[in-house]
């Protein structure tokens, strides 16, 4: 007790000794060198990403990496106190560009991955080929009672994935003035699996979906038109009426790794690919089975010539 | 996520003898049985004046309410609140390196958290993985005896075994560094609310609102104040963990014989001397049960912090989540279940002997034996590689199987509720205007609670309304009702079918145990591979998660009908149902009514981490607010509403039971 007192005290004596502290203070030390700390974001695509980046920082160049299990915006707040030092697949984000690269300059833009971003709405082919006028989202209204689930309350339901991903669909579907009622499944996992049964058992389903994406090599889904997208429609997230932009899909690293990472930040600026190449590690780490370290062996070894240049010299 | 809160609260209630034995017999019934202790006037319940009452007033609510319906139109996105705690997070955003409650106060605060961390994480991590094994059985050993030792080994040994390692060492840095600090701040306070009755009667409420708080709902502000990491994520686990300390110890501290202190007082020691030589010496079982359940609130809360980038086990579960990977969520999970129970039994182990006394040498002896034991184990080079052994392959075709061949069952039973019980309930309780709502609470508060519980209620209600949630607050209230009627439906039968049965209740036990202790995270999983995103999906989990400890009570309740009382009833010729429907049940009443209210605040809890799978509702609105920077101000906002929803039900449900009792 007595001691307890008295640590106190001093802890105090000195917290009033110095200065303030400031929001980062402590939190260690830009990552131990040689450590990579990655952001996973939870998608499969982006973990292709992050699986390859891994595997050649360890085994080409020799550092430890750390996989951080984070939603996006979350991996964004970590450049802050260098929880993390790099998030390898970014979805636009210009609000938490202007937070964290321009205004607090503890970001920085490690340019594109190569991979182009689309986000849309879709039904399964059956669906298209059934209903041709469904592709419109003026008719969606004409098929609402086809969506509806015991979760759409009387509506259509339109499957949304994990509620951190980038959406706008809640306010699409008001200002629209659609039938329809946003249902989220929880994951891409969930969204993948509805998908699937949709077009096996040829249910029904409207759901929110992206490309690249491993799945559109085995099925045929068909995206509705919305409204088309001009720039600045979507500047209020409340008031979007319009269809989501096509994405440039980059990466975003810590100013403290971008300054002092080396080889490793050299490596991840390098790195950019193909959709398909980023289907091709999805669908080893999604359907066979193979968790990074594999996958990413496997890609590694068969595209020697796409990944050589990324190797700073 | 897993608030405990009920639990705790039961424990609490039954510190001091509860020290004595472990926590999965005796936490929840020793409640219960203190219920039970008191004097019964059960048989005077049925007056026909107040029945007939009670069905006039349905019925002119049914017919008011047919009056004043309204079309449930959603809740506007802009709410006052929304905008309040938006402002509030910009606010701290842009003046978290300028203004000096952060530069003196809040960068300070984190920064004494790293450094406990970093020396509790560089002690556990000082050991190499045998020589931990080996400390872990010497700690068991010293503190609870062989057998305790032996089992900590296995549980340690067990981590390796599924490959988790360094998860769970991990998980275990970090709750031990929460409970440190818990213990540190939690204990004082609880002999200060003991002692100073003002203290007890301002943090009573502070205290039960942090308990219904859903994790979720805190994890954001969490992020905020102290961005993300570990820092945030054990500050968190203390937010979450410390009721339960402060309660524990305040009951034990107040619990210590007035005689023995007015003795000591009388013999002329001062004020320290009586807290010191006294009071803590002899609430000693008491404090040692608030370290164990500070343990057990930690452990469940750590793994919920890897949203906020905690490593360890929670890593794990939340990856299996997004993967829908069920094989992979039950290696973690067994993982957990394994910490939660080494723990336990060293710290009830530890709690038993807290009163017994050894001469000093052969203490001395026993330490030395320990301290070489881990010393010898930590010079044998064993080399690194060791047996590995996963679950998951195994979970995971049987799940496959049976999503399989039982996709038309689950699906049907899941359309079934839906519309008969889940989708009547919502539009009933959507359409209900809120200050109907709010004057239904009042009315039924006060004919069944008293007007002070009424009054609170009423209250909460009608700030729901006023957090601009209610649409979503009403329709996670019909999700809850229904679990909770779930709920109960099957705790009921498996509670009496306990009672009646000692083989059953042993054999259930252990699976009890694990279900309580298994993070609530992983329960999702195998509803969301069953059911589908869905409001049944998070009723599902729910009801797994609350069922236990309504088991447990309910078993209690029957068991503690006094045996003369049945041996008359089969005397005077009843039929075993007889028995049941006539004596056992009516007598054990109050320990329904009592696992009713914990069921329900346990339901609320798990009802929000179906936000997770598509259960929407408030559960969402928490879930994206964390998620989503736009949606932080309303998050914050469904995690207060969630608050007024728990003291609403709280009260209702509890003033029942306690009506009941008196």
């Amino acid at each position: 007790m007595r001691w307890t007192l008295i640590t106190s005290t001093t802890l105090l004596l000195a917290v009033a000794g110095c200065g303030g502290a400031s929001s980062t203070a402590g939190s260690d030390s830009p990552s131990a060198k040689g450590t990579v700390k990655i952001a996973i974001n939870p998608w499969v695509g982006y973990e292709a990403n992050a699986a390859v980046l891994g595997y050649l920082l360890e085994h080409e160049l020799g550092y430890t990496v750390e996989e951080k299990n984070l939603k996006e915006e979350i991996a964004w707040q970590g450049f802050e106190t260098g929880e993390v030092d790099v998030i390898v697949e970014n979805w636009g984000h210009d609000d938490l560009k202007k937070t964290y690269i321009d205004e607090k300059k503890v970001a920085v833009n490690a340019g594109p991955t190569g991979n182009d971003g689309i986000i849309g709405w879709y039904v399964p082919q059956w669906m298209a080929d059934k209903y041709p006028d469904i592709t419109d989202y003026k008719n969606l209204d004409k098929y609402a009672n086809l969506f509806k689930t015991s979760e759409s309350g009387g509506k259509g339901q339109l499957l949304d994935g994990d509620p951190s991903f980038v959406t706008n669909d809640a306010a699409l579907v008001s200002n629209l003035k659609l039938n329809y009622k946003v249902v989220y499944s929880g994951s891409e996992a969930a969204l993948i699996k509805a998908a699937q049964q949709a077009t096996a058992q040829q249910k029904p389903l409207l759901f929110y979906f992206y490309e690249p994406q491993w799945l559109f090599a085995k099925e045929k889904y068909v995206r509705v038109k919305l409204p088309t997208y001009t720039a600045g429609c979507d500047a209020d997230p409340k008031k979007v009426a319009c269809d989501y932009p096509d994405y440039v899909l980059d990466k975003i690293a810590s100013k403290k790794f971008a300054d002092t990472g080396g080889a490793a930040y050299q490596l991840i600026k390098n790195f950019t690919w193909t959709n398909d190449d980023q289907n091709l590690v999805a669908d080893y780490l999604t359907n066979q089975g193979m968790d990074h370290e594999r996958a990413a062996g496997k890609w590694v070894k068969e595209h020697e010539a796409t990944w050589k240049p990324w190797i700073p010299s | 996520m897993s608030t405990r809160p009920v639990e705790a609260a039961a424990t609490a209630e039954a510190a001091p003898e509860a020290a004595t034995a472990t926590r999965a017999e005796t936490a929840v019934p020793t409640r219960a049985a203190a219920w039970a202790a008191r004097p019964v006037h059960i048989l005077r319940e049925s007056r026909p004046g107040r029945r007939t009452l009670v069905a006039v007033l349905v019925v002119l609510t049914a017919g008011a309410w047919a009056g004043v319906r309204t079309t449930g139109a959603a809740d506007t996105d802009d709410a006052a609140a929304f905008r309040f705690f938006d402002d509030v997070r910009d606010w701290v955003d842009s003046h978290r390196d300028t203004h000096p409650l952060f530069l003196y106060g809040v960068n300070y605060l984190r920064l004494a958290v790293v450094e406990v961390i970093d020396i509790v994480q560089t002690l556990m991590h000082a050991l190499s993985g045998p020589a931990t094994v080996a400390a872990a059985g010497a700690v068991a050993f010293l503190a609870a005896g062989v057998r305790t030792a032996i089992l900590a080994v296995a549980g340690f040994l067990g981590l390796g075994l599924l490959g988790l390692w360094e998860a769970g060492i991990d998980t275990l840095a970090l709750t031990v560094s929460a409970v440190l600090l818990a213990v540190l701040i939690g204990m004082p306070l609880g002999v200060l609310a003991a002692r100073v009755d003002a203290v007890g009667a301002v943090l009573r409420p502070v205290l039960d609102v942090m308990q219904i708080l859903p994790t979720f709902a805190y994890l954001a502000p969490m992020t905020l104040l102290f961005s993300i990491g570990e820092p945030a994520a054990v500050i968190a686990t203390l937010i979450y963990a410390v009721p339960v300390t402060v309660r524990i110890t305040e009951l034990g501290i107040r619990g210590v014989s007035p005689v023995t202190v007015e003795a000591a007082a009388a013999l002329g020691s001062t004020r320290w001397q009586l807290l010191s030589k006294v009071r803590l010496p002899m609430a000693r079982p008491s404090l040692a049960l608030a370290v164990n359940q500070t343990i057990m609130m930690a452990l469940s809360m750590v793994v919920v912090t890897a949203l906020i980038d905690a490593p360890g086990l929670g890593q794990d579960i939340v990856r299996a989540l997004e993967r829908v990977n069920v094989g992979a969520a039950f290696d973690a999970g067994l993982a957990i279940v394994l910490l939660a129970i080494v723990l336990d039994r060293i710290t009830t182990g530890a709690a038993r002997r807290a009163g017994a006394h050894r001469p000093v040498r052969t203490r001395l002896i026993r330490t030395g034996l320990a301290a070489a034991a881990v010393l010898a184990v930590s010079l044998v080079p064993w080399g690194t590689r060791h047996p590995e052994h996963s679950f998951a392959p195994v979970v995971n075709d049987v799940t496959g199987w049976v999503e399989l061949h039982w996709f038309d069952a689950t699906d049907a039973l899941r359309s079934a509720v839906s519309t008969v019980l889940l989708n009547p309930l919502e539009s009933v309780l959507t359409t209900t205007p809120w200050w109907f709502f709010v004057l239904v609470v009042a009315v039924v508060g006060t004919l069944g609670s008293g007007w002070r519980s009424a009054l609170v209620a009423a209250l909460a209600a009608a700030g729901i309304a006023g957090l601009g949630l209610w649409l979503h607050a009403m329709q996670t209230l019909a999700t809850v009702l229904v679990a909770a009627l779930v709920t109960m439906v099957l705790g009921i039968l498996l509670g009496v079918f306990c009672a009646q049965s000692d083989r059953l209740a042993a054999g259930l036990r252990p699976v009890l145990d694990a279900a309580q202790t298994m993070p609530s995270f992983v329960y999702l999983l195998p509803a969301v591979a069953l059911f589908g995103a869905s409001r049944f999906t998070a009723i599902v989990a729910a009801v797994i998660y609350a069922v236990p400890p309504v088991v447990r009570l309910v078993e209690r309740g029957v068991r503690d009908v006094p045996a003369e009382v049945v041996e008359a009833a089969r005397a005077a010729g009843s039929t075993p149902g007889q028995l049941l429907r006539k004596v056992q049940l009516p007598l054990a009443r109050r320990g329904l009514l009592l696992a009713a209210n914990q069921g329900i605040v346990m339901v609320l809890a798990m009802v929000v981490v179906g936000g997770l799978v598509g259960a929407g509702a408030l559960g969402y609105d928490v879930v994206a607010g964390f998620a989503q920077r736009e949606d932080f101000g309303r998050g914050l906002a469904a995690g207060f509403a969630i608050v007024l929803l728990g003291i609403v039900l709280d009260r209702l449900t509890q003033g029942l039971a306690k009506e009941r009792a008196s």
